[in-house]
C-alpha cells in the first residue's frame, strides 16, 4: 500500500516536471545570449542577460502584441455577450429542438480548419478584410462560440430551478433575473469560460498566419517570424515567447481564485 | 387580503399519455385563512399550489385571487409570496438585499426597504444577521430568511411549499408553530403544500387532502379525523393509519372475528344489498380485552413502544394487520396472543368496498 502510494507520487512528480521542463526550459534560455544558448551539452550556468528581450521589442513586438490584446478582448467580449443569452435559453427554458441546436454548434467544430481557410480566405478578400484585425477577431469569435455555450450551459444548468422561480415570484422580469439573480451565481462558469476563449484566441495561429501580415499579425504571427533563413535565434525566440505567455499565464493565476469558489452555495438547503 | 379560488382548475401534463397531475379542483379558500394541501408524493399537491403561483400553466378552468382572475397573469402581477422548500435564496445577496428584493424591484425607495426588512427581520428574529450571505446562516435562519422575504412583500396570499422538510425533527416542531402564530397574527390568506399529515392537522384552519390529481376532502382536521369521505383519507389523516378491514356485513351488523358489531340501522339501509363492506377503526379505538369478551385475536408482532401509549402491531389471521394502542407500562410482549376489542360501538368507519365512499361515519359520542 505504501510503496504503491510513494510509487504513484513519484510518478505524478515525473509527469509534471516532464510538463513544465519545456516551459523552464524557455524561461532560462531566455535570459542566455545566443551563444550560451547554442552549447552542446546545454549550460545550466551562465550569466543571465536581458539583451534577448531588447532585442525583441527592437523587432517590433509590440504592435503584434497590441493586436493580440486587441483581438483577444474584442472576440472574448463579443462571445460572452452572444453565448450568455444562447446558453441561459437552451438550459433555462428550453424548447424542443434544443438538442439539435446543441448538436448543430458542435458540428462546427468538426469540420478541420483547414478545409475551410480557402473559402475564408476569398471572403475575407472580397470583403477587403485581409490583414484586418476584425477579420480575425469575426473568426475567433465563431470559433470560440460553440465551445463556449456548451461550457456555460453546463454552469446554467446548475442553477437551481427554484431560485429563478423565487425571482420570477419577486416580480424580476427577463433582464433583471438574467443579470441580477443568475450571472452573480454563475459568475464563476462565466469567468473559466473567458479563461478558455481568452487562452484560444491569444493563441491560434493557423487563420493568423493566413489571414493577416504585418499589419494586423498577432503574437504568433511574430513568433513564427523567427524562423528566418539565416537560421534560428533560440535565445531570443524563447524570450518572445516567455513575453507572449506571460498575460495568459498572469489572467489565469488571476482568474483561478475566482474559479474555484462554489458555484452556489447557500442557494439551497 | 384575499380569498382564492379555483374553479375546475386542471394541470394537464402533454405526452403520449397525457397526464392530469390536477384534475378540475374545486375549491376555494377563504380570505385570512390557512388552507394546508395534503397528499402523498405525485398528488398534485405542489401543482395546484403553482398554478396559483403563476409557475405552473392552468389547462382547464380557472383560479381567481380576490375578485381577480389570474389565470393568464404572471407570477409578479398576482400578489402573491411563495416559500421554497429549498428556501430557494440568492446566494450572492445578503439576507436583507433577499429580503428586499422584490421591494426594490417595485421601485420602491431604499430607506422605506430598510424600514420593511428590519421589521420583518425582528418579527423572525433576523436582526442579528441582516449583513449575511444564506452560506453563513443554519437551516432555521435560510428558512427564517424565506419567510421574511414571503412577509416584506405584504402579498395577499402566501404559497408555502413544503417549507419545513428541510429542517431537522425538534427545529420542525418548532418551526410549525411559529409559522402557524404568524399566519394568526398576519391573517393573510395561506396555502400550504405538504406531505407530512401532522403539519397538515396541526396548521391548518381546513385541510384539503389530493390523492391522484383529484381532491379527496376538504374540511376541518377534526372533521377529516373524525368523518373521513373516504378509505383514502382515512388511511392517509392519522398515524398510525387507522385499522381497515373488508368484513362480511349481515342484517346485525358486521362480524369482526368470532362476534358480530351491531350497525344503526340507517347505517344498514344506506349499505343496502353490500354483502360487504370495508370497516375502519383507529388503533385509539381498540383496547386489549379479557379472554371471555368480545372482541378478536390478534398475534403480536411488532410493539412500538412511545412512552405514554405503545402500539402493537399484530396479525388477525389471514393476514389481516392490526394496530392498537395500548397504555404504555404494560405493553403485551413480542408473540403474545392477545384478545383486541372495541372501546366505543360507535367508534367504526363504515365504507362501500366499489367506491371506497364512506356509508356512515358513527363516530359521534353516544
Amino acid at each position: 500500500m505504501r510503496l504503491g502510494r510513494i510509487s504513484l507520487t513519484a510518478f505524478t512528480w515525473l509527469v509534471a516536471i516532464l510538463f513544465v521542463f519545456p516551459v523552464i526550459w524557455m524561461v532560462l534560455t531566455s535570459f542566455k545570449t545566443e551563444a550560451d544558448a547554442y552549447t552542446d551539452p546545454p549550460k545550466l550556468f551562465f550569466t543571465p542577460t536581458l539583451e534577448q528581450f531588447a532585442g525583441v521589442f527592437e523587432r517590433g513586438f509590440l504592435p503584434y502584441l497590441a493586436n493580440s490584446g486587441f483581438v483577444t478582448l474584442i472576440s472574448t467580449l463579443a462571445v460572452l455577450l452572444l453565448a450568455i443569452p444562447a446558453s441561459y435559453a437552451l438550459s433555462i427554458s428550453p424548447v424542443k429542438g434544443t438538442s439539435n441546436v446543441l448538436g448543430f454548434f458542435l458540428s462546427t467544430k468538426m469540420l478541420p480548419i483547414v478545409a475551410a481557410i480557402i473559402p475564408l480566405y476569398v471572403i475575407s478578400q472580397n470583403l477587403q478584410l485581409l490583414d484586418n484585425v476584425w477579420a480575425l477577431i469575426i473568426l475567433y469569435t465563431a470559433m470560440n462560440l460553440p465551445l463556449a455555450i456548451w461550457m456555460m450551459r453546463s454552469f446554467f444548468l446548475e442553477v437551481p430551478k427554484e431560485m429563478i422561480e423565487a425571482a420570477r415570484v419577486d416580480g424580476a422580469k427577463l433582464p433583471t433575473l438574467l443579470y441580477r439573480v443568475v450571472l452573480p451565481v454563475v459568475a464563476p462558469g462565466i469567468a473559466a469560460t473567458a479563461l478558455i476563449c481568452v487562452i484560444f484566441s491569444w493563441t491560434e495561429f493557423f487563420y493568423a498566419v493566413n489571414l493577416s501580415a504585418a499589419r494586423a499579425g498577432t503574437v504568433p504571427v511574430f513568433l513564427s517570424g523567427f524562423i528566418t533563413s539565416e537560421g534560428l535565434y533560440w535565445a531570443q525566440l524563447s524570450a518572445a515567447a516567455l513575453l507572449a505567455s506571460l498575460p495568459v499565464m498572469i489572467i489565469g493565476w488571476i482568474a483561478q481564485n475566482h474559479l474555484v469558489r462554489g458555484l452556489s452555495m447557500g442557494a439551497v438547503k | 387580503m384575499a380569498e382564492v379560488v379555483y374553479a375546475g382548475a386542471s394541470r394537464i401534463y402533454s405526452g403520449s399519455t397525457p397526464v392530469k397531475a390536477v384534475d378540475q379542483l374545486d375549491l376555494s379558500i377563504a380570505d385570512g385563512e390557512f388552507l394546508v394541501l395534503v397528499g402523498p408524493s405525485g398528488s398534485g399537491k405542489s401543482t395546484a399550489l403553482r398554478m396559483v403561483a403563476g409557475l405552473e400553466d392552468v389547462d382547464e378552468g380557472e383560479i381567481r385571487i380576490g375578485d381577480r382572475a389570474v389565470t393568464d397573469l404572471p407570477p409578479k402581477d398576482r400578489d402573491i409570496a411563495m416559500v421554497f422548500q429549498s428556501y430557494a435564496l440568492y446566494p450572492h445577496m445578503s439576507v436583507a438585499e433577499n429580503m428586499g428584493f422584490a421591494l426594490k424591484l417595485r421601485g420602491m425607495s431604499k430607506e422605506k426597504v430598510r424600514a420593511k426588512v428590519d421589521e420583518a427581520a425582528a418579527m423572525l428574529d433576523l436582526t442579528k444577521y441582516l449583513d449575511r450571505k444564506p452560506k453563513a446562516l443554519s437551516g432555521g435562519q435560510r428558512q427564517r430568511v424565506a419567510m421574511g422575504r414571503a412577509i416584506v412583500r405584504e402579498p395577499s396570499v402566501f404559497l408555502m411549499d413544503e417549507p419545513l422538510s428541510n429542517l431537522d425533527a425538534k427545529l420542525r416542531v418548532e418551526t410549525r408553530a411559529n409559522i402557524a402564530a404568524l399566519q394568526r397574527r398576519l391573517s393573510t390568506t395561506t396555502i400550504y403544500v405538504t406531505h407530512d399529515q401532522v403539519e397538515a392537522m396541526t396548521m391548518g384552519d381546513r385541510v384539503a387532502v389530493l390523492k391522484d390529481g383529484l381532491l379527496q376532502q376538504c374540511a376541518s382536521p377534526r372533521e377529516l379525523y373524525d368523518r373521513p369521505a373516504n378509505t383514502f383519507v382515512a388511511g392517509f389523516i392519522g398515524s398510525p393509519a387507522m385499522n381497515l378491514a373488508k368484513l362480511p356485513l349481515s342484517e346485525a351488523g358486521v362480524t369482526l372475528g368470532g362476534f358480530t358489531v351491531p350497525l344503526d340501522r340507517d347505517v344498514l339501509a344506506r349499505a343496502g344489498e353490500l354483502s360487504e363492506v370495508v370497516v375502519g377503526v383507529r388503533p385509539e379505538s381498540l383496547r386489549l380485552v379479557g379472554d371471555g369478551e368480545d372482541g378478536f385475536d390478534l398475534v403480536v408482532e411488532l410493539v412500538e413502544e412511545l412512552g405514554a401509549d405503545a402500539y402493537v402491531h399484530g396479525n388477525a389471521g389471514e393476514g389481516q394487520r392490526i394496530v392498537v394502542r395500548v397504555d404504555g407500562r404494560t405493553p403485551p410482549r413480542l408473540g403474545e396472543k392477545v384478545r383486541v376489542g372495541l372501546r366505543e360501538l360507535g367508534e367504526l368507519h363504515v365504507f362501500d368496498p366499489q367506491s371506497t365512499k364512506s356509508i356512515a361515519q358513527s363516530s359521534q359520542p353516544q
